[in-house]
């Protein structure tokens, strides 16, 4: 077996990736890959990100047995804990990696965009504690949506901008990061919030959330001996799945991603990029698209923030495409599901994001044997979910 | 020889204007490029409506959604830009996100708009390193890669994209999108002079330029100006977006000329060319 050496040295994942961005962005992208090489394997770098990691988020995630789930279904189930990091998610793995690269550049601002919110907290959490300050795109659209997210984000000092472009959703807030970042890449460090945009990003991000696969191996290794037969994990813009992927990308292990097919794929209404796209050019890379006959992007459905997106990162691309994970679809009404299923089974209660992962478990939509062992990532915790469960069970909470 | 670069092997200053396509209404396009021409417009700089134009500020991005609303496609520039053609003897340049070309077909689009009578494509979202092959692609259809240089773009790769682009650049005045304000100042100057000693490629200055004002200020650092969020927003507010467009440029015209009326000359051959700017 060959072992997998992903981007090349321009960006390009196969067919996929490189960096398609206007003029002014190039010398920025050179900047922060050049700094980002020469800090990789910096020791006192590293060391001081596992120190955050420990002792900021609560790191190492435990990765829990779930008795009952494995019980229902005949397979060994284990829970890659994420939702107990600090801040409820995956997300700070990344921003806590990317808010040092920006301290070293001598970067002031930051900015970020968010959908739900979830990595506009994450973002606003990190330049609190760096004192930085700190601005984040939310579509106007989201604003509605997400209050709590929005006003969390301000409890932390963050300028939450409100986007009323286009759509007024997460496509339209990265658009604005974008340009903000265009008219002050001197002074400011774009914090992007998973494997997407132009290289050297989705590289960046992807060795920012591969702790999460790494820590897996361990684990799993003391907890059952030897490797899981498959990881699950779903896929917005990418980042927890190629996080858990990565480090077992060599590997014979089966993998799964998971996407969101919204009200299901024979409507309008999902968010199913892998399924329903085609190869487009998108936020500064080359990846699979949501976008119609002329090229115009398509708005996306889920009723999860974290997975409603039209595009997805160029790795998950190349990965589609050798054949190496493979990508699946849950609806709205099967990650509510599965949501409830974790709730009431395990005591658990998971983001609607990570629950489309569970799902494919529950409906039996992997090819798995009787008490094989999976790995589900929990990206990460519900809290934030809880109303919209509601609003979608009809429950009236006020 | 190509439209563009016989153009601008002429010493006069040029106005480019810039359209979006479809925009206020579907078949204004035709109507308004011609409109510009006969004010006085040396080349036309073409639109075509994106979702996600993560170049522009707001008054493109709303003349974009508003074409798109209005229905325009890629298909649609290309039977404009050919009655634009059958009428009109400037050049004609497309300025277009990479993602609509790709998917109309790269082969097919080159061929379709060289046949419409194109002469030049603006790729704002396509700098050379992934650009390479398409814009040799470009030239092979006789069109002109117009690419784009920024101030902060390093000298090595000035000269880098002054040898791809070949006949004409597109120097953007400033860090940050469409419709910023520009202010013509010394650092302007430097970067423009900049631009000059590193290539003998032609080039235009665009981003933030509204007025005959800012016309007359940045025309003498560069080959041509060109006017877009400031066109569209009058546009837009017109009860006749014809007549608008032509008093426009009109005006605009007039920040070439120096004070005896004479239009300004770049380079130091004399200038001669009327004032009807068409040949
Ligand atoms: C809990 C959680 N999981 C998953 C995602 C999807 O992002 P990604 O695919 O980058 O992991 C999000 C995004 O907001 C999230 O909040």
């Amino acid at each position: 077996m060959t072992t997998y050496s992903q981007p090349d040295d321009a960006g390009h994942y196969g067919e996929f990736g490189g960096k398609y961005v206007p003029e002014t962005l190039i010398p920025a992208l050179e900047e922060l890959e050049s700094v980002y090489y020469h800090l990789k394997d910096d020791s006192e770098f590293q060391g001081e990100l596992d120190e955050l990691h420990r002792e900021y988020t609560g790191r190492p995630s435990p990765l829990t047995y779930a008795p009952r789930l494995s019980d229902d279904l005949k397979l060994n189930i284990f829970l890659k804990r994420e939702d107990l990091n600090h801040t409820g998610a995956h997300k700070i793995n990344n921003t806590l990696g990317q808010i040092l690269l920006a301290r070293k550049m001598g970067k002031t601002r930051i900015i970020a965009e968010t959908g739900a919110g979830q990595h506009g907290v994450a973002t606003a959490t990190v330049a609190a504690k760096f004192g930085l300050q700190c601005i984040v795109y939310m579509g106007e659209e989201d604003i509605r949506r997400q209050q709590l997210n929005v006003f969390r984000m301000e409890l932390l000092g963050a300028e939450v901008r409100p986007v009323n472009s286009g759509s007024k959703t997460l496509k339209d807030a990265t658009n604005e990061a974008i340009r903000d970042w265009v008219a002050n890449v001197e002074d400011t460090y774009y914090l992007i919030g998973s494997v997407v945009g132009p290289h050297p990003y989705p590289m960046i991000v992807r060795d920012f959330q591969k702790i999460i696969g790494e820590e897996t191996k361990e684990q799993f290794a003391a907890m059952s001996g030897g490797l899981p037969d498959a990881l699950v994990a779903c896929v917005g813009g990418g980042s927890n799945a190629i996080g858990i992927f990565y480090p077992f990308i060599d590997d014979d292990v089966q993998m799964y991603a998971v996407e969101a097919s919204g009200l299901g794929l024979d409507t309008e209404k999902h968010a199913a990029t892998m399924s329903l796209g085609s190869q487009g050019i998108f936020h500064g890379a080359s990846s699979y698209l949501l976008h119609n006959d002329n090229g115009q992007v398509q708005l996306p459905h889920s009723i999860s923030a974290g997975l409603d997106y039209p595009g997805i990162g160029p790795e998950h691309s190349y990965l589609k495409t050798s054949g190496r994970v493979k990508y699946l679809d849950a609806t709205d009404n099967e990650a509510v599901q599965a949501f409830r299923w974790l709730s009431e089974k395990e005591g658990i209660i998971p983001a609607l994001e990570s629950a489309h992962a569970l799902a494919v478990l529950q409906q039996r939509k992997t090819s798995m044997e009787k008490w094989d062992n999976v790995v589900v990532n929990l990206s990460g915790r519900g809290d934030k979910d809880v109303n919209t469960i509601a609003d979608y069970l009809g429950k009236d909470l006020s | 020889m190509r439209r563009i670069a016989e153009l601008f092997a002429e010493p006069t200053k040029k106005l480019v204007p810039f359209i979006t396509a479809g925009f206020p209404s579907l078949d204004s396009t035709v109507e308004l490029v011609l409109a510009a021409e006969q004010a006085g417009a040396d080349m036309v700089e073409i639109g075509m409506p994106f979702s996600d134009p993560l170049a522009d500020g707001p008054v493109i991005q709303e003349a974009s959604q508003i074409a798109l609303d209005n229905g325009i496609t890629v298909k649609t520039i290309i039977r404009q830009v050919e009655a634009v053609r059958k009428k009109s003897s400037v050049p004609l340049v497309l300025m277009g996100y990479i993602n609509p070309i790709m998917r109309y077909g790269l082969d097919q689009f080159l061929s379709d708009v060289e046949s419409a009578g194109v002469d030049g494509l603006i790729l704002p979202d396509l700098p050379p390193e992934e650009g390479f092959d398409i814009y040799k692609k470009v030239k092979s259809h006789s069109l002109s890669p117009i690419l784009l240089v920024a101030p902060n773009t390093f000298e090595p790769r000035i000269r880098w994209i002054g040898t791809m682009a070949e006949d004409l650049m597109y120097a953007v005045s400033i860090l940050g999108v469409t419709g910023s304000t520009i202010s013509a100042n010394t650092k302007l100057k430097e970067y423009l002079g900049q631009i000059r000693e590193n290539t003998d490629t032609p080039f235009v200055v665009g981003f933030g330029i509204s007025s005959k004002e800012d016309v007359a200020a940045v025309a003498p650092l560069a080959d041509g100006v060109v006017v877009g969020s400031a066109l569209l927003k009058k546009i837009k507010s017109a009860d006749d977006p014809v007549a608008t467009t032509r008093e426009f440029i009109e005006e605009l015209k007039e920040g070439l000329l120096d004070k005896k009326g004479i239009k300004v000359s770049g380079r130091k051959i004399p200038e001669s060319r009327s004032s009807t700017g068409s040949e």
